[in-house]
């Protein structure tokens, strides 16, 4: 379904032309759960980024049924780390209205229901009304979760989403995640350096290694332990 | 404790009536107030030289029956209009210069370069120029409140925008937004605590600006606002209409400041938890 071929990446820092990932290739097929895993630096954010269409790869491509990606748009919905991605100035339930209706996915009426329905899903109910800033981290993530799910991209994109959250909730996050995967089996790219959550979460993985990004194994899930990929990430 | 209670510890409990009375940010103010007022009619009492300080009292009933005659409305009116008129066309040109300069690079080094040039210069030290190129009259007090309020907010609101978050630009266009929608529903929501600031420095500005040139220069001495009425009056050796136009310089300073632009903050940017 998503195809990445040969993909390197490059971004300019004020002195410096920086390679963030070298001809990185993999495919994502229909209801993966694709982990990407690396080290800090090795430029899966920025992978992540290219396949969400805010950067253009310097060489190869990134094909999206066939097609190729160019710049972002509602069929790839981006999560991010930071919690400051609602919009604060609205309340959680017109976050995803506003998504759905600004992408021109579903009318006022019917984006309310869905965003009632999608926010049920992960158990927000309760603060439907409330703006992002009364809401914990946890709860902020959840929110962003739901407005990402009720547009039903083609393909969600999460970059390290649970990082900045604690141990607990970060664990009570994945246990969610794949309960909803459970329910409508969508098709994610999840981006992270930790390797308990990538074994956790990911059906299949994509080891990169650092500076710059490039792949190093890919992996099924259920064939490896912890030490086994501790070796091959921190082995050069 | 057999049923688990604690009852020596708080859980929740309502402060005392006064307390909660005291909590209130406008009474404490009103209490302030009067409290100064008291102290300007005791002093005003001890030096009794109405010339130079008239009572607080005096100043009241020559308030009131400025109002009566109708001249202190009228030169009120007169000023709230030119005001609005600078303002607004301020507004209109920041409102482009800031666009211009979120477009391009260099549009982006033009506000730079004017807001430091032009902004610590004070709008009335433009005046006479403004005379020679306007004439007598309103042109020339547009022309230097255009100078109050432009720089003011063009400045915060381009600061305003420069901050949205990298996050929330993302999200922004991840949803597919037109150029227009991304403006209006992503950038000048995201930057309103700036924009808001800077719509409350140009108002300042341009409310003492106007005060200002009708006082000093008497440029609109053919209808009159509230600075040539306190003008007049210091001509006329009546000082408690005098400290009456000042007081009324001073209430419509406290009510856009408390009741509009408070009003604006609690709704928005308090209530969205973007300023506490």
């Amino acid at each position: 379904m998503l195809a990445v071929r040969g993909v390197t990446l490059q971004y300019r820092t004020k002195d410096h032309l920086v390679t963030a990932t070298y001809r990185v290739s993999f495919s994502v097929l229909e209801s993966d759960r694709f982990v990407v895993l690396g080290p800090s630096g090795c430029g899966k954010s920025t992978l992540l980024k290219a396949v969400g269409g805010y950067i253009r790869p310097v060489e190869g491509d990134i094909l999206l049924d066939g097609s190729p990606v160019k710049g972002p748009a509602p069929d790839r919905v981006f999560v991010f780390q930071e919690f400051d991605q609602l919009l604060p100035w609205k309340t959680v339930k017109e976050n995803i209205v506003f998504a759905l209706t600004a992408s021109g996915k579903l009318a006022r009426r019917a984006a309310e229901e869905c965003a009632e329905h999608n926010i049920a899903k992960v158990k927000l109910s309760e603060f439907a009304d409330s703006y992002p800033h009364t809401l914990s981290g946890g709860m902020k993530q959840r929110a962003a979760i739901a407005r990402a799910l009720a547009m039903e991209p083609r393909i969600l994109l999460m970059d390290e989403p649970f990082a900045a959250l604690d141990a607990l909730t970060r664990a009570q996050m994945q246990e969610e995640l794949l309960q909803l995967w459970e329910e409508t089996k969508f098709t994610v790219l999840f981006v992270t350096h930790s390797i308990s959550e990538a074994i956790r979460i990911g059906t299949r993985i994509l080891v990169l290694s650092a500076h710059p990004g490039q792949v190093k194994a890919e992996l099924k899930s259920g064939a490896c332990d912890e030490a086994a990929l501790q070796e091959l990430l921190f082995d050069a | 404790m057999p049923d688990g209670r604690v009852d020596f510890v708080v859980v929740e409990k309502p402060l005392a009536a006064w307390t909660r009375f005291w909590n209130i940010g406008a009474v404490r103010k009103t209490f302030l107030l009067l409290v100064l007022a008291g102290l300007w009619e005791g002093y005003a009492r001890w030096l009794n030289n109405p010339l130079l300080f008239p009572t607080f009292v005096d100043t009241l009933k020559a308030f009131f029956s400025g109002i009566a005659s109708g001249e202190l409305p009228r030169a009120a009116s007169y000023t709230i209009q030119l005001l609005l008129k600078g303002y607004v066309a301020g507004l209109a040109i920041a409102a482009l210069l800031t666009a211009f300069a979120s477009a391009t690079r260099i549009g982006a080094d033009l506000l730079e370069t004017l807001t430091s040039m032009f902004n610590p210069l004070p709008s009335i030290a433009l005046l006479p120029l403004a005379l020679i190129w306007f004439g007598l009259g309103d042109g020339s007090i547009i022309f230097v409140l255009i100078h109050a309020v432009l720089w003011a907010v063009a400045l915060n609101t381009y600061a305003g925008f420069r901050a949205v978050s990298p996050t929330l630009r993302m999200v922004g266009q991840n949803y597919g937004l037109s150029k227009v929608g991304y403006v209006t529903r992503i950038l000048i929501p995201g930057a309103f605590p700036s924009i808001l600031t800077g719509l409350k420095v140009g108002w300042a500005f341009a409310w003492r600006t106007l005060i200002a040139a009708e006082l000093v220069f008497g440029v609109s001495s053919g209808s009159g606002g509230l600075g040539w009425y306190i003008f007049e009056q210091k001509n006329q050796l009546l000082i408690p209409n005098v400290f009456a136009g000042l007081l009324t310089v001073i209430l419509f300073g406290l009510v856009v400041e408390n009741l509009i632009f408070r009003t604006i903050e609690n709704r928005t940017v308090r209530r969205w938890g973007m300023q506490v």
